[in-house]
């Protein structure tokens, strides 16, 4: 009586080591990965890559200032078209919108967020390179804010159902406007994880290259003009990867982990306070 | 009811700052909201520096009516604006549609249904068939489903059931941060550590097992395989995430009705739990699925860009995202360039279908299967 | 005390038990409890408790809400260790062996002490038949035929066969309150346990249901040891062969203030706060 039989003991003890074992694979694999990140990357990882230009193919040394400011206008522009719009969005579903009306922008959101983002890609294709006639970087930050904001626009709905309604009812019983109200009260109040929101879509268009493939095309020359094709960390990346090259893989893997340390640092940074929000 | 609150927020451009020194209110008996004598808000807006401040002020009517259509123009604006932002992702996303479509109008018209049965990939004669790019695809994913399914619900499971939460929040969160990391790198990395391993995997495997034709070809690395491999690693946070919601949705009364007849945790997991909670879990899988497909940039870099289909898992292959990829810089004439596009058409469709499915599947997890509880 | 209680209630529309006399020394006892306490990690949640479960009788405990009852009969089958960080000293003695004794495994020992919850749980995925022989099922090495005839035998202990022969196979989902909760007794009966471990389990029922289920109390009380747990004071009357009365005090502990035969409590009690309670000054 004070036992199970032996087979149902041994099959249990089993399953849960498998159990733990899958969890360790989880957990491993982002370990060997960032390992092996950090490992190749951190010795090609100098002031002098950063600030220098390509070389000639094939001409040892050189760098990808190009890529980081590349990224930074792209992303930049992304961000300040498309965080706003985002948010907006967020508001008009949290504030504004009626049961039909709001079913159908949420549902459309949450279809966009799964969409391939090579297929948002072709989408600024066909929309804008195609009618100027030019690849550039603009493209890159349209497909790039396509991506965004429907992802901005939940997280911010989201975070708006958590404030209050006393909030809101206090406010327009003293007799402040309504877009005030919004504005002024709620949206300060929810500032915290509007700006996690926003993050946290800057981290994911940080990290995108398909939609950059046929938007912003690349370029391995300095280039700030936001209306010419202009090169990116990741399709950098992409590029010196595939390239036969050695040289050219050590900065693949250099800039890789530049790009992976800003972004986990923004995941990281953010999560954990969004966490902290939630809780309080 | 009484509810102070006390805020001090700055806006980051200084546009606005406004100080809500102390804001308490009360329902009255008709459900009116009243401002107490002796609040005050004030809110000074350096650019506009007028002060607006109320004291005991009334609002006429319920909530319902406060929140009633926009009153004067300053609110109709607002109003106006928002809900255009709003309407711009259903615009974005119709505008989408229609783009593709009429970019890629012309290969469908070329080539009808058969640009999805036909194998050729011909830019030279203009004959263009996507069956290969779709074979591929379907396999890459699939079989990176049977890879990252048992580790992910098994991962679920142990997050869930098995350990305190102390051990369980850092591992779920650890598995997250996985979904961050951007496609190029996984890609990068997939490219020199993974490929080399799978090269070594096939050197071995292919020869005591060639009898089977999943295993034949040489040992490149680079094909479906490791695609696979890939593709698994990158579906396996949103799997696991979503599973642990759905795991943790099962009321703790049926492991206990399960445990108290004398049953071991994992015959409570297998018997109660697991079925509980299985349309949730299919919805995961089908989500991680919907991934899947439209990954694009890590497979392209992993998979050899075959445009061929072959028995065996060791061979090079494409999918149509990776195709698109690849392709799209020769792409010279309006023809290929439709075509291309038209096979994103056919990955999009794909995808809506797979992920609206795989929400119907998960949205049901807030009702409880059979109804009366 | 030196004037019998006043009866602060009716007379129960059930017939009270034959009385048997529980303190007699013939009666052998099934679960010893000696010194038991627990704890919710630092929150400690029963002290020195010590309780003997007589053989083949109805044992209640009875108190306020809160008072540790269902900590109590949670430690009787080991389900007390499933919550985080519990802990637990003391011994639960049952059919010789302390329960909390390492060699003793628990899963085991939940086959010969069954529960049944306060609110009923029966499997929704599985079919009322599949419910009542999931636990059987555990063990394995049952043919068909045999697990057919375990399922009407507890269906018709738990007095619930004769509503369902025709639908075993339907959901059990769709069999209401009352009906879901006989269920969960069959279930319960079905693995042959020699307790029965009962959390409130009228609680969640109407009148009508709860007075089947108080029948099939006293129907299986020739079988098997039945302990209780009950807010309803009426219920632990009608139902019991003897009664304990808990109490926490400020510090929200739960302890025993007084057991003893049922009719004795509940017209003579021997500890004033046990009379308070049963003449409703609190609780």
């Amino acid at each position: 009586m004070y036992e199970i039989a032996l087979r149902r003991r041994v099959v249990d003890h089993l399953m849960v080591a498998l159990c733990g074992l899958a969890a360790a694979i989880g957990v491993g694999v982002l370990g060997v990965l960032l390992i092996h990140v950090v490992v190749n990357g951190v010795s090609a990882l100098t002031p002098a890559l950063i600030t220098s230009l390509p070389t000639p193919l094939g001409v040892e040394g050189g760098g990808i200032a190009h890529a980081i400011i590349g990224s930074a206008i792209i992303v930049g522009i992304a961000c300040v078209v498309g965080i706003p719009l985002g948010v907006g969005a967020g508001v008009y579903l949290a504030e504004y919108a009626g049961p039909r009306a709001g079913a159908l922008v949420r549902f459309t959101a949450d279809v966009m967020t799964g969409v391939p983002s090579i297929v948002v890609g072709i989408f600024g294709f066909a929309l804008i390179v195609t009618r100027t006639g030019a690849f550039s970087a603009l493209a890159g930050s349209f497909s790039l804010a396509v991506i965004a904001i429907p992802i901005v626009a939940r997280t911010t709905e989201e975070v708006f159902h958590l404030v209050p309604l006393e909030l809101r009812e206090a406010s327009l019983a003293l007799g402040i406007r309504r877009w005030r109200t919004i504005s002024s009260v709620v949206l300060p109040t929810a500032s915290a994880g509007v700006i996690t929101g926003a993050m946290l879509a800057l981290a994911r268009m940080a990290g995108e290259t398909a939609p950059l493939i046929f938007t912003t095309l690349g370029n391995n020359f300095w280039n700030v003009d936001p209306t010419r094709p202009t090169a990116a960390m990741t399709l950098t990346i992409f590029q010196y990867a595939i390239w036969p090259y050695a040289y050219l893989q050590r900065q693949a893997w250099a800039a890789s982990l530049l790009l992976l340390l800003v972004i986990l640092v923004l995941n990281v940074a953010v999560r954990l306070t969004y966490r902290s929000y939630r809780g309080s | 009811m009484d509810a102070y609150l006390r805020l001090y927020r700055n806006f980051i451009f200084g546009l606005f700052t406004f100080r809500i020194a102390r804001v308490s209110f009360e329902r009255d008996d008709d459900n009116t909201v009243r401002a107490q004598q002796g609040t005050a808000i004030r809110l000074v807006n350096p650019i506009d520096t007028r002060l607006t401040a109320a004291r005991g002020a009334r609002a006429t009517g319920p909530l319902a009516r406060a929140l009633a259509p926009a009153v004067g123009l300053q609110d109709a604006l607002f109003h106006g604006a928002a809900s255009v932002m709003g309407l711009l992702i259903v615009v974005l996303a119709a505008l989408l549609v229609a783009t593709m479509l009429e970019r890629g109008i012309d290969a469908f018209s070329a080539f009808g249904p058969t640009f999805v049965v036909t194998s050729t990939w011909n830019p030279v004669v203009g004959e263009f068939g996507v069956l290969p790019a779709i074979y591929g695809t379907i396999v890459s994913s699939m079989l990176s489903l049977v890879i990252a399914v048992p580790v992910g619900i098994g991962a679920a499971i142990f997050i869930v059931e098995l350990v305190p939460r102390w051990v369980a929040e850092p591992v779920s969160f650890i598995i997250e941060m996985l979904a961050a990391i951007p496609s190029v790198i996984i890609g990068l990395w997939g490219l020199y550590v993974v490929v080399p391993i799978v090269r070594q995997i096939e050197a071995f495997v292919g020869p005591r097992l060639s009898f089977i034709p999943l295993f034949t070809g040489p040992a490149y690395g680079i094909g479906l395989l490791a695609a696979s491999l890939v593709l698994a690693i990158m579906v396996l946070p949103i799997l696991t995430a979503v599973t642990r919601d759905v795991l943790r949705a099962v009321p703790s009364s049926q492991r206990e009705g399960m445990l108290a007849l004398g049953a071991t945790r994992w015959e409570t997991i297998t018997r109660v739990v697991l079925p509980f909670g299985r349309q949730g879990i299919a919805g995961a899988i089908i989500l991680a699925l919907g991934r899947a497909l439209g990954e694009t940039l890590a497979v392209s870099m992993v998979i050899g860009n075959q445009f061929k289909i072959s028995g065996s898992l060791f061979a090079p292959a494409t999918t149509l995202s990776s195709l698109i990829a690849t392709q799209f810089r020769e792409a010279d004439n309006p023809l290929y360039v439709s075509a291309l596009i038209a096979a994103g058409f056919v990955l999009f469709c794909t995808t809506i279908v797979v992920n609206v499915i795989a929400r119907l599947l998960v949205w049901r997890l807030s009702r409880v299967p059979g109804g009366r509880s | 005390m030196t004037q019998p209680a006043v009866r602060p209630w009716s007379a129960p529309t059930v017939a009270p038990p034959t009385p048997r006399a529980g303190s007699r020394a013939e009666d052998a006892i099934s679960i010893d409890i000696r010194h038991l306490s627990a704890w919710y990690g630092k929150k400690q949640a029963l002290d020195d408790i010590s309780l003997g479960i007589f053989e083949r009788q109805v044992t209640a405990i009875i108190g306020p809400s809160g008072c540790g009852k269902t900590t109590l009969i949670r430690c009787l089958n080991r389900m007390h260790e499933v919550a985080p960080q519990a802990r637990v000293e003391g011994e639960v003695e049952f059919e010789g062996r302390d329960i909390y004794d390492p060699s003793v495994d628990p899963t085991a020992l939940r086959r010969a002490v069954g529960m049944v919850f306060q609110r009923p749980n029966p499997f929704p995925t599985m079919s009322i038949f599949d419910n009542v022989v999931s636990g059987v099922r555990l063990v394995g090495g049952t043919r068909r035929g045999s697990l057919q005839e375990i399922a009407e035998r507890s269906l018709r202990r738990a007095a619930l066969w004769d509503e369902v022969k025709d639908s075993l196979k339907r959901s059990a989902i769709g069999l209401s309150g009352g009906q879901q909760q006989r269920l969960c007794i069959a279930r319960a009966l079905a693995v042959e346990p020699r307790v029965l471990l009962m959390d409130e389990p009228c609680s969640a029922l109407d009148p009508i249901a709860t007075l089947r289920i108080e029948e099939l109390i006293r129907s299986l009380q020739e079988e098997i040891t039945i302990v209780i747990v009950t807010h309803n004071m009426q219920q632990a009357a009608r139902v019991s062969d003897r009664t304990a009365f808990m109490l926490a005090g400020e510090e929200r502990i739960g302890r025993l203030i007084e057991v003893g035969p049922t009719s004795l409590i509940f017209t003579n009690p021997q500890d004033h706060r046990t009379e308070d309670y049963i003449t409703g000054r609190f609780g």
